[in-house]
């Protein structure tokens, strides 16, 4: 059952987060709480937040979440590699790094987002999905799902529906994963698909794999009826009453220090700058007139910003001069294609005034842009 | 004074000892009891390995993927460490010391094992892990004058990390009660001291709750006591401000537009400003909003701006016009690209409405809208960005009357909109009534373009905005 929230669940929430040994009811053993954002960022701070300050010696949280259209890589990835930036750009849909490990993942209103909060000592992933393919079951006892031992949830013994990630502190943890009830599995496989080409890095790659959404297998499960089925089972194995508070991860009351983490995560040095060192080594075509021309580019990208470049150009296609100060005023520059347009059409304004120049200048700097 | 300090310890891991330097005079009269005061040019402690720690789940290899600390930083107990993966699960390892760091065991990217050490961190002397057989002997005083000298002198016990702490917060270490041995002031009681402060609310301290503030009421009820004594004289502290600079380099965008405003200072500027009354207007734009919102339309000032300086532009074409490098040839261009300065998140832009002189007022209106809109969402391509020909800049909508423009090269002039107020002003029968000012201020390029050619441009497109019939006469 969902409560309505109110402020008075909310205090009573942060009595509950403060103080454990205050108990309130029978909750000694645990508590289930819901967002009321559909927010990436804020939900991801949550995250945080009580990853930082709740003490779980004396009961362990059980964290339903879901988001607006984002795609969510893991911490030591890089964004280009996992999905298609300029579509996301397109599309408005958020791309967010979330402090756990593992792969990237497309999120919208038809996934639903678990995480389970224990102590360090208390952290075991198998445990917690087992708990989620038991309430699967309970609902529907021949839906065919089991766990694997790469921590996925397979629904018929091939289709990816929940996939997993962890992050380790000093004294807590949390094990966090995904379950497909009804996403969109079209924008979820155009997005994932990464078009950067010529990319070389050591950070850590997403498994690719086909999905199904549960939705597909029975069109009665929804997110509510799912996201009911794991908290009662969550309150079964846990002693506690099957009550979901809901939070609002805006309020500073509640979560003292929580708008800070939402916009920590919101910052480009977190978001790209974050990216493991790599290395992009490739060449486009370009269209100019009645010729086509090669293009070679090789550059090195450290927290997100360009530390080495090269081009290769047609001889005297553009004048050299104006070439080494593109590449120049690139060092140091952040590898974002808004960032080099800015800066591109910036340096055009001191290039001598030549229709023709700025025609071949503009062409250039699209084709680099689109790399980024 | 500097002693050189030999140590001998029974433990394996030490390292040579640096010069010491110990301020207190007094201890020279005890030739063997001396008062050590640790500096941070200061190293002598003792290495320990931190191994890295049981991640659970039977795993034995991890993969170091970010370290948060280099050789040579100083840590204190909780700081993190480095980032590790394992399988899907990222581990921030944190320290269990206060020290230096003298030794990282891993490079990125490299497996690290449970169990095998991780770092070498050197811990201070004074706070070691072993027991420690170099202790301090201080001098035999009196605990009050051992506490008087701490303060007077500032030798507050605390170890470099909590001093960063204090500093970065703006905290005088005296101020801060220290739960530490020796009343040494632990980060916990920094924390502590903040939440005071701000009214926060902190996290549950794993060692212990939060210390009840010194009750005040104590003082309190003494001074209405004493009557004889006078208002005690404020005691002047020196005021300590411990802020650091913080150095970064120019880079991508800024450093294109330090060479642009380079180019630009090389102009020789003149400014011409005026007074324009928009009554007419504003009640122009009145009526005429609704009717572009049914066209899917926001319909801004702007629009009247931009047409009524290319109806000027086709009279005075110089202010149109581009000078060579060399200053030996002017180019007049036939497009009208007029530039708008746009404010984003990420600073200024000037993205140009092309050929504006074939534009209608709805059609500069309609291309602004989608030129705001893609310059709010970062995504502005580069034939918006380049080609302009003549930039109008609308900073009155943050505030200003009169400014100072400065003309983007290839231009020769620019002009500078300030905020549109209601003022007071005489009408042709001499009464007041309320006027609707908007001030503007022109720049040029004084190498080619005249003060009357500028003025007589101004009063043009004055004249267009304060009487807008007359822009039908000319509208092409």
């Amino acid at each position: 059952m969902v409560l309505q929230s109110s402020l008075k669940n909310c205090l009573q929430l942060s009595c509950i987060l403060r103080t454990p040994k205050a108990g309130f009811g029978s909750t000694s053993g645990g508590l289930i709480i819901q967002s009321i954002s559909n927010d990436v960022y804020q939900n991801l701070a949550v995250e945080d937040w009580i990853h930082d300050h709740v003490d779980l010696e004396n009961q362990q949280v059980l964290f339903l979440w879901r988001n607006s259209p984002a795609v969510v890589i893991g911490r030591h990835q890089n964004p280009w590699q996992e999905c298609d930036l300029r579509l996301l750009r397109q599309k408005n849909i958020k791309l967010a790094r979330r402090r756990s490990g593992g792969g990237t993942v497309y999120h919208d209103l038809g996934n639903i987002n678990l995480t389970f909060f224990t102590t360090r000592k208390k952290y075991e992933r198998m445990e917690n999905l087992k708990l989620v393919v038991k309430a699967l079951k309970a609902l529907r006892p021949q839906l065919d799902v089991h766990v694997t031992d790469r921590y996925d949830i397979l629904l018929d013994r091939q289709y990816k529906i929940s996939g997993t990630a962890a992050k380790l502190g000093r004294t807590t943890a949390y094990h966090h994963c995904t379950l497909l009830c009804n996403t969109d599995k079209f924008v979820l496989s155009s997005v994932l698909k990464s078009p950067y080409k010529g990319l070389k890095s050591n950070a850590t790659p997403s498994v690719p794999a086909s999905v199904k959404n549960l939705f597909e297998e029975d069109p009665s499960l929804t997110c509510e009826v799912l996201l009911d089925a794991i908290a009662e089972e969550y309150a079964t194995q846990h002693h506690i009453d099957h009550h979901i508070t809901l939070i609002n991860p805006a309020d500073e009351t509640v979560l003292p220090g929580i708008n800070n983490k939402t916009k920590e995560l919101q910052t480009w040095e977190w978001v790209y700058g974050k990216t493991p060192k790599f290395n992009i080594s490739t060449c486009f075509n370009m269209v100019y007139k009645d010729s086509v021309l090669d293009v070679k580019v090789d550059m090195d990208v450290k927290h997100g910003r360009i530390e080495a470049c090269n081009m290769d150009l047609p001889e005297q296609w553009l004048p050299p001069a104006l070439c080494s100060g593109l590449v120049k005023s690139l060092i140091g520059s952040k590898f974002c294609p808004k960032e080099t347009t800015r800066l591109a059409t910036t340096l055009l304004r001191v290039c001598p005034q030549d229709g023709e120049l700025h025609n071949r200048w503009n062409l250039l700097c699209e084709n680099m842009t689109m790399l980024m | 004074v500097c002693i050189h300090r030999v140590r001998s310890c029974s433990s394996i891991h030490f390292i040579k000892s640096k010069y010491v330097c110990v301020f207190d005079k007094s201890a020279l009269k005890f030739s063997h009891q001396q008062r050590l005061f640790r500096t941070s040019a200061v190293s002598c402690g003792q290495i320990v390995q931190f191994k890295l720690s049981d991640i659970g789940e039977g795993i034995t290899e991890v993969t170091v993927k970010e370290w948060y600390i280099k050789e040579g930083d100083s840590v204190s107990q909780f700081d993190s460490i480095c980032e590790v993966q394992s399988d899907k699960a990222s581990v921030t390892i944190t320290s269990r010391y206060d020290g230096i760091i003298r030794k990282l065991h891993y490079n990125l990217d490299e497996v690290a094992y449970v169990g095998k050490p991780l770092v070498d961190i050197e811990i201070d002397a004074s706070k070691g892990v072993a027991p420690e057989e170099d202790v301090v002997e201080t001098p035999p005083m009196s605990h009050e004058e051992h506490t008087h000298q701490e303060i007077k002198g500032h030798k507050t016990l605390a170890t470099p990390a909590v001093r960063r702490l204090a500093m970065e917060n703006n905290i005088k270490l005296s101020e801060v009660v220290g739960t530490g041995k020796d009343n040494r002031i632990l980060k916990e009681d920094i924390l502590n001291y903040l939440a005071k402060q701000t009214g926060a609310i902190l996290p549950p301290s794993p060692k212990s709750e939060i210390i009840p503030p010194l009750p005040k009421s104590e003082t309190l009820p003494a001074a209405p006591k004493d009557k004889a004594r006078k208002i005690p004289a404020p005691v002047s502290r020196p005021i300590v401000f411990s802020g650091k600079d913080k150095t970064e380099p120019i880079t991508g965008f800024h450093k294109a537009m330090v060479k642009t405003m380079s180019a630009a200072l090389k102009i020789p500027h003149f400014g011409y400003c005026d007074e324009i009354d928009l009554t007419q207007l504003v009640q122009l734009r009145e009526e005429l909003k609704p009717l572009a919102q049914i066209r899917g339309v926001k319909l801004s000032f702007m629009p009247f701006f931009i047409k009524a300086a290319s109806l000027g532009l086709l009279q005075y074409p110089i202010l149109n016009a581009s000078l060579d490098e060399s200053c030996q040839n002017i180019t007049y261009k036939a497009s009208h690209n007029i530039g708008v300065a746009m404010d984003t998140e990420q600073g200024l832009i000037v993205p140009n409405v092309k050929n504006v002189q074939v534009c209608s007022v709805f059609d500069i209106a309609s291309e602004l809208n989608r030129l705001q809109s893609l310059g709010s969402a970062g995504q502005l391509g580069t034939n918006d960005l380049t080609g302009g020909t003549f930039t109008l800049s609308n900073i009155g909508t943050i505030g200003g009357t009169y400014t100072k423009p400065v003309i983007l090269p290839p231009e020769v002039a620019i002009g500078a909109l300030g905020k549109i107020q209601v003022l007071p002003r005489f009408n042709g029968k001499g009464e007041v009534f309320k006027a609707q000012i908007m001030n503007v201020s022109w720049s040029a390029d004084h190498r080619i373009i005249d003060g009357a050619t500028m003025a007589r441009f101004s009063n043009l497109w004055k004249s267009y905005l304060e009487n807008p019939a007359s822009m039908l006469l000319d509208l092409k």
